[in-house]
């Protein structure tokens, strides 16, 4: 909608025009920028003509840059990973007649990395740049790479919104079901984030975010990136959402990841307002895993899904993921 | 900046946080369409470099040398895109405010045979049809049919309109242009219930650009009711355009006119009000209890309010036989307290007025209204106008389902027009349709039910408390409708009533598709299940023993009712054995693996009246042109519903001529002397008669014309060749062909009147083409209706489920409706009224819930808040017909738009019950309730 309060928005072209004055924010993809009146805003700072790389492989870490597109990340996981994502497979074009539309919706208990049970070189990755893609096969684990397309797809807006939609505005932007908040978390990434005074500071993307719509960054401060050990990549990984309607914006999103080490991390969001993470040594038992969810003390309440449901799906969800990453029946 | 706009280079100055959308629209590219504003709907997709967009969205500083396609870029009527082509053959539009959206966006999917379509069709939403069609349209499935000469009742024929929508050449409310048009912006009550003490507004007119503050100094003092029906008598005079004393959040305080929305918002924030709050009451049963704040208390009995010192609006209270001993003594009691949610109609095309005089200083009124006569007489009664010094119009109206009847924006439009002299706009935003527009009634009713063991129903209590909001509006009707077709359905020698609609200070609420009956049929039929369950009968079996026939009286409570209610038909026994037989057989969707899912089967019923009660007026105009196309002049607005494709096809059949030779000029309070609108279902049945009737007259002056300019000149020996009479000087060839299929009648010795042919009237040999029969002077016949005696209408619904106990998860395996609408006019058409009803139904079963803070505050205010079904949450709903003839309706036909709602919650709620053993009392029964219907009792959680 139009910003009627807006008295200016320019365009960044370097990190020198990255200083802002009070009322303006950094604008990104825009798409909820744009989507309520921002009666407080006066000025907004175009970041998406700065440049930045949307995907760079380091030494230890996957960076991606603040503002990579949904569609850009998606595409990191191979297509043929793709099917495990919410929505798939239904309605597909051919099913006409009978029950063509909508029958066979799986509902928010989405399959998990874990589940499909493939391990798929990513080669044919569709990165715009193709040697990211095939460097990336080699520093991944290849089980991975489902959890780029289930972010992705926890997303309540479609494609349509993907194409701007970023990675640095949906963290920056901190909603509790905020699924780029939970990929970050659940991966031990760390933000990169640009200080006004010319530096930087980094910041775990799991604590940046202290609430629904609250998170850490001062005014002016910018997110740059997020950067994610390959470590937590080469994990084995799994991850469960569900919401009030198939498509729905998440109600809970549960992610479990165990290392090398077999340091099992469950990661909760959306149902509660801010990412809660919780480590054990190795996969815990059910009894343990299941106290520790059900003892979170604050849980998200919105039309999305009352607390005390969120509760129960986030204990519900993260058994399935213990069973699923190989604990104790 | 300079862009491209469907190939042409435009140039735009947008101002900093415009987005895509206006600066399509202010280059009049109007085909782009505000639902939402929001980035939820997709009704304002455009491709974007070949990338489809919410142009809502889309920051307009970036567009510079970007290329942008809309849904007229796509193609021409003349050369269609295919997908547009697609989207008319399959029929997969119905209003078609969201159709623009929907192609742009399925013009992008891929060729593929995978494509998961539900995932990337999820932020376009449709209101109206169910999204079976829509996806019959992206699969290239075709459900239309050109018909045959005089042949078109009772073919899927297309919608007049369809072309021009898939095109994105339909133009609605808002879609043309306006030179000096002003704007208006609302100042709402921050409070729910207060007195306006005072209110400064010299700063606010100090504002450059703005050009009127009006508040309640400025307001006529006639009190009025938002909702609108015939009779203005059915509706509580509780309203004023402008008033001193606010009962909800949200109420008009304020009123400002300027040159653009941004310059009239900046003003509103301007304006300096003082409150005096009053105690508010948003509970209805305490605003009933002694004590409660009273929201009207100084009305009297000219505003027709039951009784304004304990808040009820309106109320009945009534008993036939004796209820508490027929209980008593019954083999079977079961009882329950049902509770149903506000739901918000969701029309994809917001409610928007604009007003102007015209040259001869006529007030004149474009609104997305359902109902433009009723809605220019209440403004005479409002204003002191004549009704010749008004005309209101509308141009396709982008969803109705009763939220367009009610007169919301059109009062301040014509108070800001003959203040300011200019014209002037007022367009509800998204965020208005939740927070003010009315929704449906909430209501809580609880049923008690007695039986005998062999399942004959001996008593039936119903109890219902309506919130009817601040003002009455339809709290009226809706009330005394909800308990009428619902319970008169079945016969029952004692039955008990007691309903009363109660005034809070919640936002008002409204009339709503079915009008009352879908939240006490939910009651009902849950409770009727619940008996079934209790007799250990079949419940398709208890409502066979049940239901009314032929003979029996329709009764709620009061045997003595006279009533213009009939059965010009019934069909509700075959319904009921449709439904039965299409649950029996057997299903190819799987229950889910899972130990947690459990499967269970569900079934309602519902009654209504093919229209509403006390009468509903059309009159229509049928003329013949110089071309041989056909004008006709009908009141009925078009939203969808279908109603003006009927129209097309019956008057197509009774001239003998094909659909696309019928021109419509229709809803204009110039154009026709009279329509009540298009509600209670009455586009067929009323304007459709009144229709027929008019062909039927003109037919007969055709021939009387034909015969007179004949007569000289018969037997015409300079035409021996009858098939080249067919074909009049100039005719192309499908005209003449078109003419062709009555040929078998003809008899060349005839010296009868004759008959009408695709171009005009053969008789004998001779044919006299339609420019020699209005040569002599104009042919156009009038036809009424005045909508009594009126017929009854049923649906079955049945419905398979799974529901996982773990989560509270429904998945529906198997939806099936049978529906007896007579004779079928439309079959598409039909099923697309009945699909369409129970994607609504099953949102409100599901899904949807207009959410209040318990201090009158709506806290769902966007889509994304509020969940309309998308195309992944619905079932394809097998449809089916009952074979019956109407004695009363056109051709045998009833109408079908609202009752498909009406069945459905209760059906799935009755299917739930079965699978899980516990039965859903309140809507909606999202997986979160019906999680916790579950896990109450269990000790874990």
């Amino acid at each position: 909608m139009d910003l009627y309060e807006l008295d200016v928005i320019r365009t960044a072209h370097s990190r020198t025009d990255l200083r802002f004055a009070p009322g303006e924010v950094p604008l990104s993809g825009g798409t909820w920028l744009f989507s309520e009146a921002q009666p407080d805003i006066r000025g907004m700072v175009d970041l998406t003509a700065l440049g930045w790389e949307p995907i760079t492989l380091g030494e230890t870490t996957l960076g991606i840059a603040g503002t990579c597109t949904f569609a850009e990340l998606a595409e990191l996981t191979p297509p043929e990973l793709r099917a495990a994502a919410p929505g798939s497979p239904f309605g597909h074009r051919g099913a006409v007649g009978g029950r063509a539309v909508g029958d066979q919706v799986a509902g928010g208990c989405v399959t998990g990395a874990g589940a499909t049970g493939e391990s798929t070189p990513s080669g044919n990755s569709t990165l715009g740049d193709p040697s990211i893609g095939r460097v990336l096969s080699a520093a991944i684990a290849p089980e991975a790479h489902p959890l780029f397309w289930q972010c992705a797809t926890a997303l309540l807006g479609s494609e349509k919104i993907w194409r701007f939609a970023t990675v640095g505005g949906n963290i920056a932007l901190s909603l509790a079901a905020a699924p780029m908040t939970a990929l970050g978390a659940a991966l031990d990434a760390e933000a990169l984030i640009w200080t006004p005074d010319g530096g930087e500071r980094r910041h775990p993307v799991a604590s940046l975010v202290t609430g629904n719509h609250q998170n850490s960054l001062a005014h002016g401060e910018v997110l740059r990136s997020i950067e994610i050990p390959l470590s937590a990549l080469t994990a084995r990984s799994g991850f469960r959402r569900i919401a009030l309607s198939p498509l729905g914006r998440s109600g809970t999103v549960v992610i479990a990841r165990v290392d090398d080490s077999g340091e099992a991390v469950f990661t909760i969001t959306a149902g509660t307002p801010r990412p809660r993470q919780f480590r054990f040594d190795e996969v815990p038992s059910a009894r343990a895993l299941r106290n520790t969810v059900l003892g979170i003390d604050e849980w998200f309440s919105d039309p999305h899904g009352a607390p005390d449901w969120r509760r129960a799906m986030s204990a519900l969800l993260a058994e399935q993921l213990r069973i699923e990453l190989g604990g104790a029946a | 900046m300079k862009f491209q706009l469907n190939g042409e280079s435009v140039e735009a100055h947008p101002k900093p946080g415009e987005v895509l959308r206006t600066v399509l629209r202010d280059l009049h590219q109007f085909d782009v369409k505000m639902g939402c504003d929001a980035g939820d709907c997709g009704a304002c997709t455009v491709l974007l470099n070949g990338n489809a967009v919410h142009s809502c969205l889309y920051p307009a500083h970036r567009l510079d040398g970007a290329e942008v396609t809309t849904v007229a870029g796509l193609g021409t009527a003349e050369h269609p895109h295919p997908v547009q082509q697609s989207f008319v053959d399959a029929a997969g539009y119905q209003c078609g405010f969201c159709t623009a959206g929907l192609i742009v966006t399925a013009s992008t999917l891929p060729e593929s045979a995978d494509v998961d379509t539900p995932r990337l069709l999820k932020n376009n939403l449709c209101r109206c049809t169910g999204y079976r069609s829509i996806h019959d349209a992206i699969c290239g499935v075709s459900n239309t049919e050109i018909a045959p000469v005089g042949d078109a009742a009772g073919r899927s024929v297309a919608a007049p309109a369809g072309m021009r929508i898939a095109t994105g050449q339909e133009p609605y409310t808002l879609d043309f242009r306006t030179t000096g048009l002003l704007h208006l912006a609302v100042l709402g009550s921050p409070h729910a219930h207060a007195r306006i003490r005072s209110i400064d507004t010299t700063a606010a007119e100090a504002i450059a650009g703005v050009r009127a503050v009006l508040t309640h100094f400025d307001s006529p003092a006639t009190l009025f009711s938002t909702g609108r029906h015939e009779d203005r008598t059915d509706d509580p005079d509780d309203t004023l355009v402008l008033d001193a004393v606010l009962r909800f959040r949200g109420q008009r305080v304020a009123a400002i006119v300027a040159d653009s929305i941004a310059i009239a918002r900046r003003a509103r924030d301007a304006i300096v009000v003082e409150y005096e709050l009053i105690p508010a009451v948003f509970d209805p049963d305490a605003a009933r209890s002694p004590g409660a704040p009273l929201v009207h208390p100084n009305k009297g009995a000219e505003s027709r309010i039951a009784a304004p010192e304990r808040n009820v609006l309106a109320q009945l209270h009534g008993e036939m036989g004796d209820v508490a001993a027929a209980l008593a003594v019954a083999d079977a009691v079961v009882t329950g307290t049902w509770q149903t949610q506000r739901i918000n109609h969701a029309a994809l095309e917001t409610h928007s007025t604009r007003g102007w005089l015209d040259a001869a200083g006529r007030l004149v009124l474009r609104t997305s209204s359902q109902v433009p006569f009723l809605v220019r007489d209440e403004l005479c009664h409002i204003f002191g106008l004549a009704p010749e010094t008004v005309r209101v119009f509308t141009a396709r109206v982008g969803g109705g389902f009763g939220g367009k009847q009610e007169l919301l924006t059109e009062d301040l439009v014509t108070l800001a027009v003959l203040k300011t002299g200019k014209a002037v706009q007022y367009e509800f935003t998204r965020e208005d349709e939740f927070t003010i527009a009315p929704p449906r009634h909430p209501m809580r009713i609880t049923v008690t039910l007695g039986a005998l063991s062999d399942g004959t129903l001996t008593a039936m209590h119903v109890d219902e408390l309506s919130d009817t909001g601040a003002y009455g509006n339809h709290g009226i009707g809706v009330m005394f409708h909800s308990v009428n077709e619902s319970i008169s359905v079945y016969r029952c020698a004692n039955k008990r009533v007691d309903a009363e609609a109660v005034y809070t200070n919640n936002l008002p609420s409204g009339a709503f598709r079915g009008y009352g009956l879908g939240q006490v049929i939910f009651a009902i039929e849950s409770a009727m299940d619940d008996l079934a369950r209790t007799l250990d009968i079949d419940p398709f079996e208890l409502r066979r023993k049940n239901v009314i026939v032929p003979g029996d009286p329709m009764i709620t409570t009061d045997a003595e009712e006279t009533s213009d209610l009939l059965y010009g038909s019934y069909g509700l026994d075959q319904c009921l054995d449709l439904a039965q037989s299409a649950l029996a057989r057997p299903f190819s969707t799987p229950v889910p693996a899972e130990p947690s899912w459990a499967e269970g089967t569900g079934m309602a019923l519902a009654m209504i009246a093919t229209l509403p009660p006390r009468g509903h007026f059309a009159d229509t105009t049928v003329e013949l042109l110089a071309s041989g196309d056909y004008e006709i002049s009908v009141g009925t607005a078009d939203f969808g519903s279908g109603s003006t494709t009927v129209h097309t096809q019956l008057v197509a059949t009774r001239l003998n001529t094909t659909v696309d030779r019928i021109k419509v000029r229709q809803s204009d309070t110039d154009v026709t002397r009279y329509d009540t609108g298009a509600f209670g279902s009455a586009g067929v049945v009323v304007a459709g008669k009144a229709l027929y009737a008019a062909a039927g007259k003109l037919a007969g002056a055709m021939l009387a014309r034909a015969a007179e300019l004949t007569a000289a000149s018969l037997p015409d020996e300079s035409l021996p060749d009858a098939s080249l009479a067919d074909a009049p000087p100039g005719a192309s060839l499908p005209d003449a062909l078109a003419g062709t299929p009555s040929a078998p009648d003809f008899d060349p010795a005839s010296t009868d009147a004759g008959h009408l042919v695709a171009h005009g009237v053969r008789r004998g040999t001779r044919v006299t083409t339609a420019a020699e029969l209005v040569a002599s002077g104009a042919l156009i016949a009038d036809g009424s209706h005045n909508g009594t005696p009126r017929s009854v209408a049923f649906n079955v619904h049945a419905f398979r489920v799974a529901v996982d106990r773990a989560t509270g998860e429904v998945q529906i395996l198997q939806s099936i409706q049978a529906a007896d609408a007579g004779t079928v006019l439309n079959p598409e058409q039909l099923r697309g009224q009945i699909e369409g009803g129970t994607a609504q139904a099953i949102g409100t079963a599901l899904f949807e819930e207009l959410i209040l803070d318990g201090e009158g505050r709506v806290t769902t205010t966007t889509f994304r808040n509020y969940h309309v079904p998308q195309m992944a949450d619905l079932p394809v709903t097998e449809v089916f017909f009952a074979e019956t003839h109407d004695a009363l309706g056109p051709l045998g036909a009833k109408s079908m738009s609202e009752a498909p709602y009406n069945p459905v919650a209760a059906a799935l709620a009755n299917a739930i019950r079965d699978a899980i053993g516990v039965r859903p009392f309140e809507l909606p029964m999202s997986r979160d309730r019906l999680w916790r219907m579950l896990a109450k009792g269990t000790t874990d959680v």
